[in-house]
């Protein structure tokens, strides 16, 4: 058994089964960040930080006549998102019940999904970790209140602006769920909005990123935004009591960016 | 084009697993290429020839390694299995035996919450996805 502790929960390996199929699909839809980073790893639990191969500032070394330096690394960030399932749902689901209630666990899906994403696109002062909007080097274009139809307008300014500093694509684009939602309800003459985006993309992905604020232009051609997983996303135990089961959703990670011209942000 | 890689309907299998399958096949490939390549190399008696299908195998080398690492990544007893056997000294068999038990002492393969006791949801990268 690992930390997770999942040997000692009170839950059926089908019920597992479950837990983890509808974790998943709650999660795999709202990562919009990790649809536009280069992933590295599982490296494990145990792994705790990552190498940027840089030092600090030469030291006074406790020895006259030897220099001391000190290596600079990235610690990894860890998200944990406690939820609880009824320990009735659970045995119901035992036998045969399909419309387990997995509120809570999509709910915790989805603020680990935010948390994530908020991390990749914003950054996390606390955990040393530079978002991608956050750090662009290029000013950012604005969106406007719900002027979505000027949306291809302003991408296609941005992969512009990328163009002009070398950044080669393919490119994509992460919309906070507002402006996807304002996007895809958008038609041109008839010509829906997200086609019209798509083709300026050259089908490069349209990413549903919540937790974004606004919008952002990255390209994909690799090497400029580094993620690099500790434990990937997993469902651990915490404890039981007659009526529930305390699980909760915990992934280890640092996130850093090596180009900061390879994206623009576009805001609101 | 033949889809060899698949014994069961591919229409019924999941994403995840036609992916493994395909992967499965790149990796039989490659071992295919590395064994043909070690086969050509000690008939040609021509060291310039010799050298460019030693550069090649090398390359298939990585390849190989590269599949292999990618589906151990996605077979959580497997990888505990290849963890004993792989890069350690020793008996190979006596390794192979001592991994497999280790990993039947954690319920192996027969138990799904054993099995993702040791693993994630398996998500990894979505590069390039779109939603």
């Amino acid at each position: 058994m690992n930390h997770l502790m999942r040997g000692h929960a009170p839950i059926t390996d089908e019920a597992w089964r479950q837990i983890d199929a509808e974790a998943k699909e709650r999660l795999v839809p709202a990562l919009g960040g990790r649809r536009l980073i280069d992933f590295d790893g599982p490296h494990g639990w145990q792994h705790s930080a990552t190498n940027l191969g840089r030092t600090d500032k030469e030291a006074k070394a406790p020895t006259k006549g030897v220099y001391l330096t000190t290596r600079r690394v990235l610690p990894l960030a860890e998200l944990k998102t406690p939820f609880s399932i009824s320990r009735a749902e659970l045995a119901d689901l035992d036998r045969g019940a399909v419309d387990t209630d997995f509120a809570a666990l999509d709910a915790a899906a989805r603020q680990t999904a935010v948390a994530e994403n908020v991390a990749i696109f914003h950054g996390i002062e606390s955990s040393s970790i530079d978002g991608i909007a956050a750090l662009s080097s290029h000013d950012p274009i604005p969106l406007g209140k719900n002027d979505f139809d000027k949306y291809p307008e302003h991408i296609a300014k941005a992969i512009e602006m990328l163009l002009t500093s070398g950044i080669e694509g393919p490119y994509g684009v992460a919309l906070s769920p507002d402006s996807y939602t304002g996007v895809v309800e958008t038609n041109e003459g008839g010509y829906p909005l997200l086609q019209h985006m798509r083709k300026i993309l050259d089908d490069g992905p349209l990413v549903w990123a919540p937790g974004l604020k606004g919008a952002v232009v990255a390209s994909l051609r690799g090497g400029d935004f580094l993620f690099e997983s500790g434990q990937d996303l997993s469902v651990g135990y915490e404890s039981h009591d007659a009526d529930k089961v305390n699980l909760y959703i915990e992934e280890s990670f640092s996130f850093r960016v090596a180009t900061p011209e390879a994206a623009v942000a576009l805001t609101i | 084009m033949g889809f060899d890689q698949y014994h069961e309907p591919p229409e019924e299998l999941s994403t995840e697993i036609r992916t493994r399958a395909r992967m499965f096949a790149s990796l039989t490939e490659e071992a295919e290429a590395i064994g043909w390549y070690d086969q050509r190399m000690s008939l040609e008696p021509d060291a310039e020839a010799r050298a460019i299908m030693e550069d090649a195998q090398t390359e298939e080398f990585k390849h190989f390694s590269m599949d292999l690492e990618f589906l151990l990544r996605r077979m959580p007893v497997w990888r505990e299995i290849a963890k004993g056997v792989l890069f350690q000294e020793g008996d190979i068999t006596e390794l192979g035996n001592a991994a497999e038990e280790a990993a039947d002492e954690d319920g192996g393969g027969d138990s799904a919450a054993d099995e993702s006791t040791s693993s994630s949801l398996g998500i990894t990268g979505l590069k390039g996805a779109g939603l």
